[in-house]
């Protein structure tokens, strides 16, 4: 499981405090190494991938026969204090809302975009869905197939329009985590922002209401319980960085 | 035996190694030994190996390995079946925290880096190999040398420990072997089995998946690889001990 000692909000304090100062006003266009032997491998393999694979490929897709048992780690529900992940700023607000079917949850999407949105599930629910059985792989080495159906995350961004300049996207769950991504990423036809699982609505443990699936990196990446969506011009550390995780697992 | 003495003979008068081989062999010997440390601390995160294109703690295992506390499903509890048929698919959550033997963080990232060295230097290895005749002359057995009796012959005399002092090249017919084996059939394999987990290459590559019967089959045929890496390594050190371990080794540093 991938833990985060370092709380994301700690990690920013910190950054705006020493580092942000030197690299005031140079935004970083990369993911950055900071010196890092290991995180210039990542960075190695990030470019390679970029350079060597196209854009669009389809992660394969199964059929409903093949799905299968899914284990469901890390946080399981960001509205209990006793995950090691609880968020004090975000938990209790989860519970609330849960407590309501998540009637008044909202999806902010703002950044680099034309026009910062807020999208209840309704909403995100009459776009165009797509529906794809696909396997989650992850970083323990564990892999499972379930059905997800949902938005894609290219659609949420044409609706609040994103700059020209935007280079990533970076989304923030109820709990202690966050997951950043590149454009190319970002606007694959499989990158959706899922609501349903196996035919029903997205289960608690699996990320309720609303959880990313990112078909092309392991499963990490795809961030469960999503809150608020930020477009960036320049590369911000969604906090993998910080605790030593690869930012990039496309592997 | 005359294999045996034969084998003494031409070592007598074998050339050194080049210096592209040394320097080539110590990178790749060093990204080896550091992927096979990172890959058994990320194996520890998950000790069990599957068959197919899936598998997990609610999922039969083909092979647990007793690594690590998780290498047995415990502490799972269902939480959803996806539908009322029996053996349906489940989601479960764990009520543990199974991490003081989850180092993956840096284990993963050392080992792509370590991957990235190997791959580098295999490549030019290869290419060198193949330009200067090396692989050929050197590392590839020859089709006599196959004959099963020749065969049969190097082998008892191996297996009764009786070889030549080595130091270079011309190689026994079993090194050239091993060698050939490892160079250009097991550290390849390494290399696609471990695409065949990346799922951005094989989103871009699908026929990485059919050629090696799934994402888990891969997992577990790149566990059996280093098994025979760690098995080779084993009895690869133990030669170059038993034949004169400084003069192996000051061949291999300083090529005579």
């Amino acid at each position: 499981m991938k833990r985060i000692e370092l709380s994301r909000r700690r990690f920013l304090t910190g950054v705006t405090s020493s580092a942000g100062l030197l690299v005031a006003g140079c935004a970083e266009t990369e993911p950055p190494t900071y010196g890092n032997l290991l995180r210039v491998g990542d960075l190695v393999t990030y470019k390679a991938h970029r350079l060597l694979l196209p854009a669009n490929a389809l992660a394969r897709e199964y059929s409903r026969g093949d799905i299968s048992s899914s284990p469901a780690i890390g946080t399981t529900n960001p509205g209990d204090p006793n995950q090691s992940l609880f968020d004090p700023s975000y938990g209790e607000t989860f519970d609330r809302l849960r407590g309501d079917a998540f009637a008044d949850w909202r999806l902010t999407v703002e950044g680099s975009v034309l026009r910062p949105g807020a999208f209840s599930l309704a909403d995100l629910q009459r776009m165009p869905a797509r529906t794809q059985i696909t396997r989650h792989t992850c970083e323990e080495g564990w892999s499972s197939i379930a059905e997800w159906t949902g938005v894609p995350l290219k659609r949420v961004l044409e609706a609040v329009g994103t700059k020209p300049e935007a280079r990533y996207v970076q989304l923030y769950s109820y709990d202690y985590v966050a997951s950043g991504i590149d454009m190319i990423d970002a606007l694959h036809p499989q990158t959706i922002l899922a609501y349903g699982m196996n035919g029903r609505d997205l289960p608690l443990a699996h990320g309720a209401p609303l959880r990313l699936r990112l078909e092309t990196q392991l499963g990490y990446k795809s961030l469960k319980f999503v809150r608020h969506i930020e477009v960036l011009d320049s590369f911000e550390d969604d906090g993998s960085i910080a605790t030593g995780w690869a930012w990039y697992a496309g592997i | 035996m005359a294999a045996a003495e034969a084998s003494i003979a031409v070592s007598a008068s074998g050339r050194g190694h080049a210096a592209w081989v040394r320097v080539s062999h110590w990178l790749i010997a060093a990204g080896v030994i550091t992927l096979a440390v990172s890959g058994f601390v990320i194996l520890m995160a998950h000790p069990r190996l599957y068959w197919g294109e899936i598998g997990n703690d609610l999922t039969p295992a083909l092979i647990e390995l007793p690594l690590s506390h998780n290498h047995r499903p415990e502490g799972w509890q269902i939480d959803v079946t996806f539908s009322e048929l029996t053996g349906a698919p489940v989601s479960g959550i764990r009520t543990y925290d199974a991490d003081i033997f989850n180092e993956n963080s840096w284990a993963r990232s050392l080992h792509f880096l370590a991957a990235w060295v190997v791959l580098t230097v295999g490549f030019l290895y290869a290419a060198l190999g193949a330009l200067t005749g090396h692989a050929r002359r050197d590392l590839l057995p020859r089709w006599r040398d196959l004959a099963p009796r020749a065969l049969w012959r190097s082998t008892a005399a191996h297996w009764s420990l009786r070889f030549g002092a080595g130091g270079g090249a011309p190689y026994g017919v079993l090194q050239r072997c091993a060698y050939s084996f490892v160079a250009f059939a097991l550290l390849p394999l390494m290399v696609l089995t471990g695409l065949t987990m990346a799922p951005a290459v094989t989103a871009a590559y699908p026929s990485l998946l059919a050629v090696f019967g799934g994402h888990q089959t891969a997992r577990t045929l790149h566990f059996f690889g280093f098994a025979a890496l760690a098995l080779f390594l084993i009895v690869h050190v133990a030669l170059v001990i038993k034949t004169g371990f400084r003069r192996q080794m000051r061949s291999m540093i300083l090529g005579s």
